[in-house]
Protein backbone atom coordinates (compact mmCIF):
# COMPACT_ATOMS: atom_id res chain seq x y z
CA UNK A 1 0.00 0.00 0.00
CA UNK A 2 1.37 3.34 -0.81
CA UNK A 3 1.06 6.31 1.19
CA UNK A 4 1.08 10.16 0.49
CA UNK A 5 4.22 11.34 2.69
CA UNK A 6 3.00 13.04 5.84
CA UNK A 7 3.39 16.59 6.59
CA UNK A 8 4.27 19.09 9.96
CA UNK A 9 4.16 22.46 9.61
CA UNK A 10 6.67 23.49 6.94
CA UNK A 11 9.29 20.08 7.72
CA UNK A 12 10.70 18.56 4.92
CA UNK A 13 9.83 15.32 6.62
CA UNK A 14 7.68 14.26 10.21
CA UNK A 15 10.61 13.12 12.85
CA UNK A 16 9.71 9.80 15.12
CA UNK A 17 11.03 8.52 17.92
CA UNK A 18 10.34 4.64 18.39
CA UNK A 19 9.79 3.75 21.54
CA UNK A 20 9.57 -0.65 22.31
CA UNK A 21 12.05 -2.44 24.05
CA UNK A 22 11.18 -5.65 21.58
CA UNK A 23 13.88 -4.71 18.70
CA UNK A 24 11.40 -6.40 16.75
CA UNK A 25 8.52 -4.09 16.83
CA UNK A 26 10.74 -1.34 16.76
CA UNK A 27 11.93 -2.23 13.14
CA UNK A 28 8.93 -3.01 11.74
CA UNK A 29 7.74 0.31 13.25
CA UNK A 30 10.36 2.17 11.59
CA UNK A 31 10.15 0.24 8.35
CA UNK A 32 6.06 1.40 8.50
CA UNK A 33 7.69 4.85 8.96
CA UNK A 34 9.74 4.84 6.29
CA UNK A 35 7.14 4.24 4.22
CA UNK A 36 4.73 7.04 5.79
CA UNK A 37 7.45 8.99 4.12
CA UNK A 38 8.73 9.41 7.72
CA UNK A 39 12.40 10.23 9.81
CA UNK A 40 13.35 8.45 12.27
CA UNK A 41 14.76 10.77 14.88
CA UNK A 42 15.56 7.64 17.28
CA UNK A 43 14.82 4.80 19.03
CA UNK A 44 14.47 3.61 22.98
CA UNK A 45 14.00 0.64 24.63
CA UNK A 46 12.62 1.59 27.60
CA UNK A 47 10.57 4.64 28.95
CA UNK A 48 14.03 5.83 30.76
CA UNK A 49 15.48 6.08 27.71
CA UNK A 50 12.87 7.55 25.69
CA UNK A 51 12.64 10.47 28.57
CA UNK A 52 16.21 10.95 27.14
CA UNK A 53 16.05 10.62 23.72
CA UNK A 54 12.87 13.04 23.70
CA UNK A 55 15.43 15.91 25.04
CA UNK A 56 17.98 15.28 22.80
CA UNK A 57 15.86 14.57 19.56
CA UNK A 58 12.83 16.72 20.12
CA UNK A 59 10.84 14.52 17.37
CA UNK A 60 7.78 15.43 15.73
CA UNK A 61 5.40 11.90 17.14
CA UNK A 62 6.62 9.34 19.78
CA UNK A 63 5.34 5.91 19.08
CA UNK A 64 5.41 4.97 22.89
CA UNK A 65 4.97 0.92 23.91
CA UNK A 66 3.27 0.69 27.60
CA UNK A 67 4.86 -2.38 28.58
CA UNK A 68 8.43 -2.00 28.86
CA UNK A 69 11.44 -2.83 31.70
CA UNK A 70 12.59 0.02 33.81
CA UNK A 71 10.19 2.29 33.40
CA UNK A 72 6.62 1.63 31.83
CA UNK A 73 5.22 3.69 28.54
CA UNK A 74 2.64 5.46 30.96
CA UNK A 75 5.14 6.75 33.42
CA UNK A 76 7.57 8.33 30.32
CA UNK A 77 4.81 9.96 28.89
CA UNK A 78 3.71 12.01 32.17
CA UNK A 79 7.53 12.56 32.41
CA UNK A 80 7.81 13.50 28.80
CA UNK A 81 4.99 15.95 28.70
CA UNK A 82 5.14 17.16 32.19
CA UNK A 83 8.50 18.66 30.71
CA UNK A 84 7.24 19.50 27.19
CA UNK A 85 3.87 20.08 27.01
CA UNK A 86 3.73 19.99 23.06
CA UNK A 87 4.71 16.62 22.77
CA UNK A 88 2.50 14.32 20.12
CA UNK A 89 2.46 10.68 21.86
CA UNK A 90 0.61 7.76 20.45
CA UNK A 91 0.42 4.35 22.18
CA UNK A 92 1.33 1.37 20.29
CA UNK A 93 0.63 -1.55 22.62
CA UNK A 94 -0.61 -5.13 22.63
CA UNK A 95 -2.31 -4.58 26.05
CA UNK A 96 -5.10 -1.82 25.21
CA UNK A 97 -7.72 -2.16 28.34
CA UNK A 98 -9.92 0.15 29.19
CA UNK A 99 -8.04 1.49 32.16
CA UNK A 100 -4.65 1.54 30.93
CA UNK A 101 -5.48 3.91 27.80
CA UNK A 102 -7.45 6.46 29.76
CA UNK A 103 -4.63 6.27 31.93
CA UNK A 104 -2.35 7.28 29.15
CA UNK A 105 -4.21 9.32 27.99
CA UNK A 106 -4.84 11.40 31.01
CA UNK A 107 -1.57 11.83 31.31
CA UNK A 108 -1.05 13.67 27.78
CA UNK A 109 -0.89 10.57 25.35
CA UNK A 110 -2.95 11.48 21.93
CA UNK A 111 -3.89 8.54 20.90
CA UNK A 112 -3.88 4.69 21.18
CA UNK A 113 -3.18 2.00 18.53
CA UNK A 114 -3.04 -1.53 19.52
CA UNK A 115 -1.05 -4.05 17.97
CA UNK A 116 -0.70 -6.25 15.67
CA UNK A 117 -0.69 -2.63 13.74
CA UNK A 118 -2.26 -2.26 11.19
CA UNK A 119 -0.18 0.37 8.89
CA UNK A 120 -3.24 2.29 7.45
CA UNK A 121 -4.53 2.25 10.73
CA UNK A 122 -1.17 3.89 12.36
CA UNK A 123 -1.25 5.91 9.29
CA UNK A 124 -4.32 7.70 9.89
CA UNK A 125 -3.92 8.32 13.71
CA UNK A 126 -0.48 9.51 13.14
CA UNK A 127 -2.51 12.31 10.40
CA UNK A 128 -4.85 13.51 12.72
CA UNK A 129 -2.73 13.69 15.59
CA UNK A 130 0.14 15.79 13.51
CA UNK A 131 -2.42 17.98 12.63
CA UNK A 132 -3.92 18.34 16.05
CA UNK A 133 -7.28 17.21 14.81
CA UNK A 134 -9.70 14.51 16.90
CA UNK A 135 -9.22 11.45 15.87
CA UNK A 136 -11.52 8.39 16.24
CA UNK A 137 -11.56 6.94 19.10
CA UNK A 138 -9.56 4.29 20.03
CA UNK A 139 -10.13 0.69 19.60
CA UNK A 140 -8.90 -2.50 21.51
CA UNK A 141 -9.51 -6.05 21.38
CA UNK A 142 -12.32 -5.30 23.85
CA UNK A 143 -13.99 -2.82 21.57
CA UNK A 144 -13.88 1.02 21.56
CA UNK A 145 -12.72 3.22 24.63
CA UNK A 146 -15.37 5.19 26.48
CA UNK A 147 -14.19 7.80 28.27
CA UNK B 1 -8.46 -24.19 35.17
CA UNK B 2 -11.93 -22.10 34.61
CA UNK B 3 -12.81 -21.93 30.63
CA UNK B 4 -13.44 -18.49 30.91
CA UNK B 5 -9.44 -17.74 31.72
CA UNK B 6 -8.59 -19.50 28.67
CA UNK B 7 -10.91 -18.68 26.11
CA UNK B 8 -9.66 -15.04 25.53
CA UNK B 9 -5.98 -16.73 24.88
CA UNK B 10 -7.47 -19.02 22.87
CA UNK B 11 -9.25 -16.29 21.08
CA UNK B 12 -6.42 -14.01 20.45
CA UNK B 13 -3.73 -16.34 18.85
CA UNK B 14 -6.74 -17.02 16.70
CA UNK B 15 -6.77 -13.22 15.37
CA UNK B 16 -3.22 -12.40 15.71
CA UNK B 17 -2.26 -15.29 13.41
CA UNK B 18 -5.10 -14.68 10.77
CA UNK B 19 -3.57 -10.63 11.08
CA UNK B 20 0.19 -11.26 11.01
CA UNK B 21 0.55 -14.53 9.43
CA UNK B 22 -2.48 -14.60 6.90
CA UNK B 23 -3.63 -18.12 7.69
CA UNK B 24 -5.85 -20.14 10.32
CA UNK B 25 -5.02 -21.87 13.60
CA UNK B 26 -7.00 -24.84 14.05
CA UNK B 27 -7.20 -26.61 18.09
CA UNK B 28 -5.68 -30.14 17.07
CA UNK B 29 -5.22 -31.51 20.69
CA UNK B 30 -5.47 -30.19 24.32
CA UNK B 31 -3.83 -31.85 27.18
CA UNK B 32 -3.41 -31.03 31.06
CA UNK B 33 0.34 -31.22 32.00
CA UNK B 34 1.78 -30.57 35.79
CA UNK B 35 3.64 -27.29 34.57
CA UNK B 36 6.80 -29.30 33.56
CA UNK B 37 7.01 -28.40 30.20
CA UNK B 38 9.39 -28.96 27.66
CA UNK B 39 9.21 -27.07 24.64
CA UNK B 40 9.08 -28.37 20.80
CA UNK B 41 10.93 -25.00 18.86
CA UNK B 42 11.22 -21.29 19.85
CA UNK B 43 8.93 -20.87 23.18
CA UNK B 44 8.59 -17.14 25.02
CA UNK B 45 6.92 -17.11 28.53
CA UNK B 46 4.95 -14.04 30.19
CA UNK B 47 4.25 -14.08 33.76
CA UNK B 48 0.96 -12.43 34.94
CA UNK B 49 0.29 -10.58 38.08
CA UNK B 50 -2.71 -9.39 39.66
CA UNK B 51 -6.38 -10.83 40.28
CA UNK B 52 -4.79 -13.56 38.12
CA UNK B 53 -1.22 -14.61 38.21
CA UNK B 54 0.63 -17.43 36.41
CA UNK B 55 2.03 -17.54 33.19
CA UNK B 56 1.53 -18.70 29.66
CA UNK B 57 3.68 -19.94 27.23
CA UNK B 58 3.69 -19.49 23.57
CA UNK B 59 5.90 -22.44 21.68
CA UNK B 60 6.42 -22.75 17.65
CA UNK B 61 7.88 -25.33 15.87
CA UNK B 62 11.29 -24.14 14.11
CA UNK B 63 8.93 -24.08 10.80
CA UNK B 64 6.27 -22.34 12.24
CA UNK B 65 8.73 -19.76 13.93
CA UNK B 66 10.65 -19.11 10.33
CA UNK B 67 7.86 -18.92 8.48
CA UNK B 68 6.23 -16.19 11.04
CA UNK B 69 9.64 -14.43 10.99
CA UNK B 70 9.36 -14.13 6.77
CA UNK B 71 5.62 -12.93 7.27
CA UNK B 72 6.51 -9.89 9.88
CA UNK B 73 9.70 -9.01 8.90
CA UNK B 74 9.95 -9.81 5.37
CA UNK B 75 12.67 -11.22 6.89
CA UNK B 76 13.20 -15.02 4.68
CA UNK B 77 16.70 -13.90 2.98
CA UNK B 78 18.27 -13.28 6.49
CA UNK B 79 16.90 -15.56 8.63
CA UNK B 80 18.84 -16.29 12.05
CA UNK B 81 17.86 -18.00 15.34
CA UNK B 82 18.28 -14.33 17.14
CA UNK B 83 15.27 -12.93 14.37
CA UNK B 84 13.22 -15.93 14.92
CA UNK B 85 13.31 -15.35 18.82
CA UNK B 86 12.57 -11.97 18.10
CA UNK B 87 9.55 -12.99 16.31
CA UNK B 88 8.10 -14.99 18.52
CA UNK B 89 8.68 -13.05 21.67
CA UNK B 90 6.32 -10.56 19.50
CA UNK B 91 3.47 -12.58 18.58
CA UNK B 92 3.82 -14.00 22.47
CA UNK B 93 3.38 -10.21 23.18
CA UNK B 94 0.07 -9.50 20.92
CA UNK B 95 -1.55 -13.14 22.17
CA UNK B 96 -1.05 -12.43 25.66
CA UNK B 97 -1.61 -8.74 25.91
CA UNK B 98 -4.80 -8.80 23.42
CA UNK B 99 -6.10 -11.61 25.94
CA UNK B 100 -5.37 -9.54 29.23
CA UNK B 101 -7.00 -6.49 27.31
CA UNK B 102 -9.98 -8.66 27.05
CA UNK B 103 -9.84 -10.15 30.76
CA UNK B 104 -9.18 -6.57 32.19
CA UNK B 105 -12.03 -4.98 30.08
CA UNK B 106 -14.19 -7.57 31.69
CA UNK B 107 -13.60 -6.62 35.25
CA UNK B 108 -10.68 -8.46 36.26
CA UNK B 109 -8.01 -6.43 37.24
CA UNK B 110 -3.77 -7.83 36.41
CA UNK B 111 -1.00 -6.92 34.57
CA UNK B 112 1.22 -8.68 31.96
CA UNK B 113 5.58 -8.75 32.16
CA UNK B 114 7.91 -8.14 29.07
CA UNK B 115 7.68 -11.51 27.52
CA UNK B 116 10.70 -13.73 28.07
CA UNK B 117 12.58 -16.11 25.99
CA UNK B 118 11.93 -19.89 27.26
CA UNK B 119 14.88 -21.87 27.13
CA UNK B 120 14.66 -24.77 29.14
CA UNK B 121 15.44 -28.11 27.52
CA UNK B 122 14.67 -30.27 30.46
CA UNK B 123 11.29 -28.47 31.19
CA UNK B 124 9.51 -26.23 33.53
CA UNK B 125 9.28 -27.68 37.53
CA UNK B 126 5.93 -27.77 38.30
CA UNK B 127 4.32 -26.82 41.65
CA UNK B 128 0.98 -27.28 42.99
CA UNK B 129 -0.48 -24.54 41.13
CA UNK B 130 0.95 -24.74 37.96
CA UNK B 131 -1.70 -27.10 36.23
CA UNK B 132 -1.01 -26.05 32.89
CA UNK B 133 -3.84 -27.00 29.80
CA UNK B 134 -0.97 -26.95 26.77
CA UNK B 135 -3.25 -26.29 23.60
CA UNK B 136 -1.55 -27.39 19.84
CA UNK B 137 -2.83 -25.74 17.26
CA UNK B 138 -2.19 -26.20 13.39
CA UNK B 139 -1.65 -23.90 11.08
CA UNK B 140 -0.57 -24.41 6.94
CA UNK B 141 2.92 -22.93 8.63
CA UNK B 142 3.44 -25.24 11.21
CA UNK B 143 2.49 -26.03 14.85
CA UNK B 144 1.85 -23.93 17.55
CA UNK B 145 1.59 -24.49 21.63
CA UNK B 146 0.18 -22.83 24.10
CA UNK B 147 0.31 -23.61 27.07
CA UNK B 148 -1.67 -21.71 29.47
CA UNK B 149 -0.83 -22.00 33.47
CA UNK B 150 -3.57 -19.08 35.19
CA UNK B 151 -5.73 -19.10 38.08
CA UNK B 152 -7.49 -16.61 40.39
CA UNK B 153 -4.93 -16.08 43.25
CA UNK B 154 -5.12 -17.95 46.03
CA UNK B 155 -7.35 -15.30 48.18
CA UNK B 156 -9.42 -14.37 46.09
CA UNK B 157 -10.93 -17.93 44.72
CA UNK B 158 -14.09 -18.19 45.83
CA UNK B 159 -15.02 -14.41 45.72
CA UNK B 160 -15.80 -14.73 41.64
CA UNK B 161 -18.91 -16.74 40.78
CA UNK B 162 -17.30 -16.57 37.23
CA UNK B 163 -18.17 -14.04 34.10
CA UNK B 164 -21.68 -14.31 32.25
CA UNK B 165 -20.01 -14.04 29.02
CA UNK B 166 -16.28 -13.44 28.08
CA UNK B 167 -15.99 -13.62 24.70
CA UNK B 168 -18.72 -13.23 21.64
Amino acid sequence: MEFKPLTCEDKPKVRFLVVDDSVFARKNLCKMVQAFGGEIAGEAGDGIAAIAEYASTHPDIVLMDITMPKMEGIEAVEHIVRDHPEARIVMVSSVGYQDNILSALQKGARHFVQKPVKPEALYEIIRYVLNDEVAPAPTTAGGEIQS
Amino acid sequence: MKMELMQPFINSLDAVIAETMGCSAQIADVTMEDGNYKRTGIAALVGISGEIEGRVILDMEMAAAEQATADLAGAAGTLTEETARETVCELTNMVIGNAVTLLNNFGFKFRVHPPEIYVLDGGLQGAADTEAVVLRFETPKGAIYLNIAVHYKQRRSGERPGVKVLCP
